[in-house]
């Protein structure tokens, strides 16, 4: 029984999605209750939680390769939030499509379960079922559009994702064949005892490992899909992978490099491959994502852009002590206040869209006047992505640029600053044409109530922490503190 | 507290402005009237309760965000040197609101943006957090580009846009020499860390010095970094300009000495040279490039940048005379420069044209414009027992002995200016008259005339009394000087 407890927020979200589908099959004309049963599974996840949270006894199930510690309880916290706006966010678009509608939920449900497994696995295998497990809904999710481009993106994005977990796979059989175990703690020790002996299969190992999540990540050379599967998946899907999967695959990364792979002599190996990898990412990101004129794809190469500025938290740990909080919890940090921001953009973009019927950013011109409460929300949220005060991107960016600083990465943080700089140039531009541009109709638009509702959340999140940074950072560095006592 | 109420004073009227009704429109200018009158009134009585070489007063001080090394403080303090900077600017901020009282286009909006904007330049001004102020420094950017890209004129977007990026990329390199400072000092207190010995960083701290510069040179301008202030000068609305050229400019003169000189006295001593050679060439370019100027805002627009040169002229010699020589100018320059915008205002207005080829004669239709305008000019080219020629005369008896050629090179400028100043003054002002503003009126509105009168009234105050703010000053920046000289 202690052992189902301690997956039990996992448990009541797949419960849910049973339920969903259960009901559906039972009751279909309530349709209208499906999402409000999916964010009942997801509060009775996040009250799990707390309840571990407010037992403060964390521990280890099944034979090791589960953890349920603060950083998972981070992450829990982090995917339940994503999962639950990206659920109301949805109920006018689904409502709107008006087929499948428990099965979609009943998907997002199943890939949110993916993800909470992730945050706590220690073990390769367990990592690898979660990813899959988190996965495989998204790839349908891609392709639930009626249109061409969504099949497309479907598509697309299940091909890529299969390399991607081969690649993953191999990796993770190297560490295998070297340690003799799927154990994180194990293959640490195995590592510390004979890993300079091997080194260069450790040194494979890892590339492989980071080619297999830097897909998930998407982040420069392995972000092709990005653009195209944000613009031909359903927005609200977009809006999920984005953050969802993102937030993930650094989840886990940070947990197997550092625990697993985290003895001194590898880590400055793959430290500089992250740094070079945010170097690149954040460079070609904000690069492509100024020539968009579709707002879904400009969030797509933003999206690679922000990947590399979170990356430069991890390549700033490869030196011990309070340096490693550091980087660790910028990583954290930036991934939950990305997270709420990029969801709020996104949100504030299905708003727009639904009622205009296009994602040109030539036609968000004057939305001031049309919709004011949604520029304004998307405005926030997109300086916020900007990193400008006072808003939670704003203290993410500089925490992490500070934990760079501090570990010697000075040209790193002087791109990444310089990035800054040219993504407030496409970001504002949009803010620009939403408040300054002239529209070429009046009409005001009709803000559905769910949209409405989650948007809200998002942006005021995206204010508060951004004026009150202490207890999201407190969390961020309570969480990352696992890593340093090991 | 009080240091507090004033700082945050406008944009609390820019608050309510922002609530006002919109048939109710007409009242924005008489509460930002009323926002900026009391924040002068409240800065004039802290000047005269100012203790004079009491170090910081007025601390308000708190602890903001305080995790592990990262800890910032909400700590606004002035001292000799900011304390006249901060009756400039709300001075200035009336000034600015009384030259706009006739706005018609959006006037709530106008009127809270630059509310806001004189709130921003308090900040930098009193923050004495390092981090705390780059947040005063950021703010500074969203209402003037706003109120450059809606209320400007000619190609206002192109000037608004060219205004920020060059300000991002100059704070891009500041954040990154905060953050390394910072890192070393183990804190963003300015006060101590102008008072603590650093001899090590992650950068070598020349580069840390050279960072800064860039960031606060972008401001000032020097030459070559100064191509933004002719364009956004020209295209501004005029109580812009007067903040621009009166306050905003300032800002980065302010912070050379305030941060550089202070922080860094070691990299002061070796840069000193560099500062006053750049500060010398400014001069000259400003002075020559003036000639060329047809349009009367460019032109003032370059004889600012010749005007500023000798600012940094004066902080490269370090010496005590020098740097308030150099502080002395910027508050002359402030209120010389702004009342010759203002006056330019008041002409375009009446006449709709800047070109000094169209304009003669003005002497005969409107003399009391005309007045203002040759009193202004005057005040520039530094005559006797006005406030330019005190702040000319310290800078170069003080910057004598250090660097010679500089000076020289410099007073060679000031003689150019002379003839650029009077030369413009005789081709608008008096020449033959132009029947084409027969119909002008000289005096349409009471306000238009106050802030002239106002102005006018302390450039000769400061030309006659000088010691009302040498004394403030000499202690201040006594403190520095004997940092730099060990």
């Amino acid at each position: 029984m202690s052992e189902l407890d301690i997956v039990g927020p996992q448990l009541a979200i797949l419960l849910a999605a049973g339920a969903v589908l259960v009901w559906d099959a039972l009751l279909p004309t309530q349709r209208k209750a499906l999402p409000y049963i999916a964010l009942a599974g997801i509060l009775g996840a996040a009250i799990w939680t707390s309840t571990w949270v407010i037992r403060g006894d964390f521990q280890t199930a099944f034979d090791g390769t589960f953890a349920i510690d603060q950083y998972a309880v981070f992450f829990q916290y982090v995917f339940a939030g994503i999962t639950a706006i990206v659920v109301i966010a949805s109920i006018d678009w689904v409502d709107r499509v008006g087929r499948r509608q428990s099965e979609y939920f009943a998907l997002v449900l199943t890939a949110s379960a993916g993800l909470m497994f992730l945050a706590g696995a220690r073990d390769l295998i367990t990592i690898f079922l979660a990813l899959e497990l988190s996965s495989i809904p998204q790839y349908i999710l891609a392709g639930w559009g009626k249109d061409q481009r969504s099949s497309e993106a479907g598509m697309k994005y299940l091909l890529l994702g299969a390399i991607a977990s081969a690649l993953l796979l191999y990796g993770m059989a190297l560490l295998y064949g070297f340690a003799g175990s799927t154990l994180l703690t194990d293959i640490s020790a195995a590592i510390s005892e004979h890993g300079a002996d091997n080194r260069s299969l450790l040194v494979v190992a890892s590339v492989l490992l980071i080619a297999g999540f830097g897909f998930k990540m998407a982040v420069v050379p392995f972000q092709m899909w990005v653009p195209d599967v944000y613009q031909g998946a359903p927005t609200p899907v977009a809006a999920f992978l984005s953050v969802g999967s993102k937030a993930a695959a650094f989840a886990v990364v940070m947990r197997l490099f550092f625990e697993g792979l985290g003895e001194q002599f590898l880590s400055n190996d793959w430290a500089m491959i992250f740094a070079v990898i945010a170097a690149v990412s954040m460079t070609l990101g904000n690069v492509f994502a100024i020539v968009q004129r579709d707002i879904k794809r400009m969030l797509g190469y933003s999206s690679i852009a922000q990947a590399g500025n979170f990356m430069i938290g991890l390549a700033a740990i490869s030196i011990l002590g309070e340096q490693f909080v550091q980087g660790a919890s910028g990583v954290l940090l930036f991934v939950a206040a990305y997270a709420f921001t990029n969801l709020g953009a996104f949100i504030a973009v299905i708003g727009i869209s639904q009622r205009i019927g296009s994602d040109d950013i030539a036609d968000y011109a004057g939305m001031w006047r049309r919709a004011p409460l949604l520029a304004l929300a998307l405005a926030i949220c997109l300086i916020s992505l900007a990193g400008i005060p006072p808003t939670a991107g704003f203290w993410a960016k500089l925490y992490v640029f500070n934990a760079g600083i501090q570990a010697d990465l000075v040209w790193l943080v002087i791109i990444g600053v310089l990035n800054s700089v040219i993504s407030a140039y496409y970001y504002l531009a949009v803010v620009r044409q939403m408040f300054l541009g002239e529209a070429d109709e009046e009409k005001r638009l009709a803000v559905s109530p769910t949209v409405g509702v989650a948007l809200g959340v998002a942006t005021v999140g995206v204010i508060v922490f951004g004026i009150i940074p202490t207890p999201l950072v407190d969390a961020a560095r309570e969480a990352a503190a696992i890593f340093a006592v090991s | 507290m009080l240091l507090t109420l004033l700082v945050f004073l406008p944009a609390f009227a820019g608050l309510l402005i922002l609530l006002l009704p919109a048939e109710r429109a007409g009242y924005s200018r008489w509460l930002a009237l009323l926002g900026s009158l009391v924040a002068l009134a409240i800065s004039i009585g802290m000047f005269f309760d100012f203790q004079t070489g009491g170090g910081f007063q007025f601390v308000d001080r708190a602890s903001w965000i305080d995790v592990g090394s990262f800890e910032i403080q909400y700590f606004l303090a002035v001292d000799g040197l900011s304390m006249p900077l901060v009756v400039l600017t709300t001075f200035l901020t009336a000034a600015a609101v009384l030259v706009s009282f006739s706005i018609e286009h959006r006037p709530r909006a106008y009127f809270a943006c630059l509310m806001v904007l004189s709130t921003a330049v308090l900040g930098v001004f009193t923050a004495m957090d390092f981090l705390l102020f780059f947040l005063f420094w950021e703010l500074e950017l969203f209402p003037m580009y706003l109120l450059i890209s809606v209320w400007g004129s000619g190609r206002r977007e192109y000037s608004a846009m060219k205004f920020v990026l060059y300000t991002v990329a100059g704070s891009a390199f500041m954040l990154v020499a905060i953050l390394a400072l910072a890192f070393s000092a183990g804190t963003f207190d300015m006060e101590v860390l102008g008072t603590s010995t650093i001899t090590t960083a992650v950068l070598p701290l020349g580069w840390v010095f050279l960072f800064l510069f860039i960031g606060f040179a972008v401001k000032l301008p020097i030459v070559p970094l100064h191509t933004w202030l002719p364009d956004a000068h020209s295209d501004a609305p005029t109580a812009v300009s007067v903040m621009l050229a009166g306050v905003l400019l300032k800002m980065g003169g302010y912070a050379i000495i305030r941060t550089c000189v202070t922080i860094l006295p070691d990299q002061a001593n070796d840069y000193g040279i560099w500062l006053a050679a750049i500060g010398s060439i400014s001069v000259l370019y400003g002075a020559f490039v003036t000639f060329r100027q047809t349009d009367v805002k460019r032109l003032i627009a370059y004889s600012s940048v010749s005007h500023m040169g000798l600012v940094l002229l004066g902080i490269g010699a370090l010496g005590t005379t020098a740097m308030v020589g150099a502080a002395y100018q910027m508050l002359a320059h402030g209120l010389i420069t702004g009342m010759l915008f203002v006056v330019v205002g008041l002409m375009y207005e009446r006449t709709h044209t800047r070109e000094i080829g169209r304009l003669g004669g003005l002497a005969r239709q409107m003399p009391l414009i005309a007045t203002g305008l040759v009193f202004a000019g005057f005040a520039s080219v530094g005559l006797p027992s006005l406030a330019g020629f005190i702040a000319e005369i310290t800078v170069f008896l003080g910057a004598f002995q250090k660097h010679e050629w500089a000076v020289i090179m410099a007073i060679f400028g000031v003689v150019l200016s002379a003839g650029y100043i009077l030369w413009t003054l005789q081709r608008v002002v008096f020449g033959p008259v132009r029947h084409e503003w027969d119909e002008a009126d000289d005096q349409k509105h009471w306000w238009e005339h106050a802030s002239v009168i106002g102005l006018a009234a302390l450039v000769i105050l400061l030309g006659v009394y000088p010691s009302l703010i040498m004394d403030m000053l000499d202690p201040a920046i006594g403190v520095v000087s004997a940092r730099v000289a060990g």
